[in-house]
């Protein structure tokens, strides 16, 4: 498969109080043409930190990226100048649905006005290349009214009842579900070549997620767009990802098909990760420890101090992706192999 | 049937809606006549979506709601309308988790102050006596004695988290509400969280009311379970049971809403339309007619009541 994106080694630090912490360490990612991506972990692992750095989007004021590459469609986001990235990929190649739908809308405006400010600078029948940027550059009237019927059209795709009354209200006459919706379809209308949706069902219950994860498989399937899909509930990730990637304190530890992640995991920590999920006859079981300090992480593999296998080597040396069977790939010098417990 | 610890008959809490001028325009009906029997020793779960009444329920038994109508019986003694003082008496007996029981902690009280001060006031033991007590609770929860000069920032999360839980238990409560006590935490240590619940469960003999929209940790920590839905009880029976045939339509799109690792994808399968009613408006009979997939004209009249069903009991005219 055609690789859309391509991480290679990046690091990212971050400046605390207590020195700088180290992210993401040496993280390696490939996103394929019309692949949906799961990127799992727990919290502090370094996904949502992984899926900024991808968008460009880091706090300036405290991250530094230390090395690495963003390779999307030819275009090494790191290196590119910034008003390309900003007018060609940020926003129109490359989307973004947020965790929370109840803080990412302005309270106070419309959805409409929110949805059109966007449109008017990222709308994929503008081309604004090179044109300086200036807030009181004015919308074509006629791009307006095409952007505004494609805006109807997407809402329709989300299922929001009755689109066109619904632009007029404001953002908390909508539930959670369907300010969900309205984020996916503002995320689909720039006709975006890969989303990144960070965590975008953890607010919503269950029976909610149900839908907003069948609405969003079948929209991005039938558009060919793909998604990196970042969350922390192992059983979403089954549920909608082809690939999935586990992400342990800044380190890639796994990255396989969902089959055989689930099936076969290969990395002593995903099969703990497993593990720990309840089952159904109540068995219980934790991952002794605690999830190390970025600031002075362990050396070699990060999990080592966790790990039921560690040896000398583990400490010293950052083990190199491994391939198995079927584009499976891990990094554990003592790779376990059999079912899943 | 031994005495019930807790019973709850035709408990309803309402809101009042009111407009920009303060004048009443509606009811909220979170909590609409919910009965319901609490075993001493046993867990029950309480599960159900958002803004399905299942907080306000615990907290109308805590009392930090009035109930609106309805009893709240606890060890065989009314206690919804009890007068302020006598009310402060029971709260020694029933406590309250919330989801992070850490978060509650004063940051300027040492570990050591923060556990005796509800022995201060509800006990009447002497220091000596408090630290003992003190120091055992500490033990049972996981943690060393040497805690009791730390800062409640000076530990890591999942240790001020079992703090905040030695607090509740150092009253060695009968009855213990927790409230989403898992919620947003990762599954390594929400296993490592439910251990530690399960052990404390056995160790000072409690009962739990579980409060949970989790339906996997209610099904690890529960042998029953009550389903609601728009503050009403719709299913209640043993875990097992209700989770391997359920008999409610809600609790089956519930059930089958739950993405599951290896099983048939959820996306592929899953039906429910809609989202629940707002609790202002509720709709008339049957409060699930509005998105259940078996609704017939008799359940826009006719409320269905509960009936005992399978070995649990049942609010569904077609279940």
């Amino acid at each position: 498969m055609a690789e859309l994106l391509t991480v290679r080694q990046l690091r990212v630090e971050f400046a605390t109080d207590r020195g700088p912490a180290q992210v993401l360490d040496r993280i390696n990612l490939e996103v394929g043409t019309g692949e949906v991506v799961g990127l799992v972990g727990e919290s502090g692992c370094g996904k949502t930190t992984l899926a900024r750095a991808i968008l460009g989007i880091l706090p300036e004021s405290a991250a530094r990226i230390r090395g690495g590459e963003v390779w999307f469609k030819g275009l090494d986001l790191l290196q590119e100048d910034p008003r390309v990235v900003n007018d060609r990929v940020r926003g129109r190649a490359i989307t973004f649905i947020p965790q929370d739908p109840f803080t990412s809308f302005s309270p106070v405006f419309p959805v409409e006005t929110q949805i059109m400010d966007l449109l008017k600078w990222k709308s994929p029948r503008a081309v604004n290349g090179g044109a300086p940027r200036s807030i009181l550059r004015r919308y074509p009237r006629e791009r307006y009214r095409a952007d505004r019927e494609a805006v109807v059209e997407a809402l329709r795709a989300v299922q929001i009842p009755e689109p066109a009354r619904a632009l007029r209200r404001l953002p908390h006459e909508f539930s959670g579900g369907q300010r969900q919706r309205l984020m996916i379809a503002m995320a689909l209308l720039p006709r975006p070549d890969l989303i990144i949706a960070d965590e975008p069902t953890t607010a919503l219950d269950v029976t909610i997620q149900a839908q907003i994860l069948k609405l969003l498989r079948a929209l991005v399937k039938e558009r060919g767009v793909s998604v990196l899909f970042t969350t922390h509930d192992l059983g979403t990730a089954h549920e909608i990802c082809d690939r999935v990637v586990v992400m342990y304190a800044g380190q890639e530890m796994e990255a396989a098909p969902t089959e055989a992640f689930f099936d076969r995991p290969a990395h002593p920590y995903t099969r703990r990760l497993l593990a720990s999920v309840p089952g159904p006859g109540g068995e219980l079981r934790d991952i002794p420890g605690e999830v190390p300090s970025l600031v002075a992480p362990p050396g070699g593999c990060r999990f080592h101090p966790r790990c039921d296998y560690a040896t000398a080597e583990c400490r010293e040396l950052r083990p190199p992706p491994r391939a198995l069977a079927g584009a499976h790939a891990v990094r554990c010098h003592h790779p376990v192999s059999g079912d899943a417990p | 049937m031994s005495a019930p610890l807790l019973e709850l008959i035709d408990l309803t809490r309402h809101f009042p809606v009111r407009n920009a001028f303060g004048r009443r325009v509606g009811w909220l009906r979170a909590v609409d006549g919910v009965s319901l029997r609490v075993e001493p020793g046993e867990a029950l779960g309480l599960v159900g979506e958002s803004g399905c009444g299942k907080s306000t329920l615990g907290k109308t038994v805590m009392g930090i709601y009035t109930p609106t109508a309805g009893e709240i019986r606890f060890a065989g003694r009314e206690i919804g309308r009890l007068p302020r003082r006598a009310r402060r008496a029971v709260a020694k007996d029933l406590q309250y988790v919330y989801q992070d029981p850490g978060a509650s902690l004063d940051p300027r009280w040492k570990v050591g102050p923060l556990l005796h001060e509800p022995l201060k006031i509800h006990t009447a033991l002497t220091r000596g006596e408090r630290e003992r007590e003190v120091r055992a609770i500490l033990a049972a929860v996981g943690l060393p004695d040497a805690h009791v000069d730390l800062y409640p920032h000076e530990l890591s999360g999942g240790q001020q988290r079992r703090v905040g839980l030695a607090r509740i238990l150092t009253l060695r409560p009968r009855l213990v509400i927790l409230d989403e006590p898992t919620s947003g935490l990762d599954v390594s240590v929400q296993a490592s969280v439910l251990k530690l619940f399960r052990n404390l469960h056995a160790t000072f003999a409690l009962t739990y009311v579980f409060i949970s929209h989790d339906l996997s940790v209610v099904r690890a920590m529960c042998a029953r379970i009550a389903v609601m839905y728009l503050g009403k009880i719709v299913e209640l029976g043993p875990t097992t049971e209700v989770f391997e045939k359920p008999r409610h339509p809600y609790t089956q799109s519930l059930l089958a809403a739950v993405p599951r690792i290896g099983g048939r994808r959820v996306t592929q399968e899953f039906a429910l339309e809609g989202e629940p009613p707002n609790p202002r408006d509720v709709p008339s009979g049957c409060r699930f007619r509005t998105r259940c997939p078996l609704v017939q004209p008799r359940c826009a009249v006719e409320e269905p009541p509960l009936r005992i069903l399978d070995g649990r009991t049942v609010a569904c005219h077609y279940a």
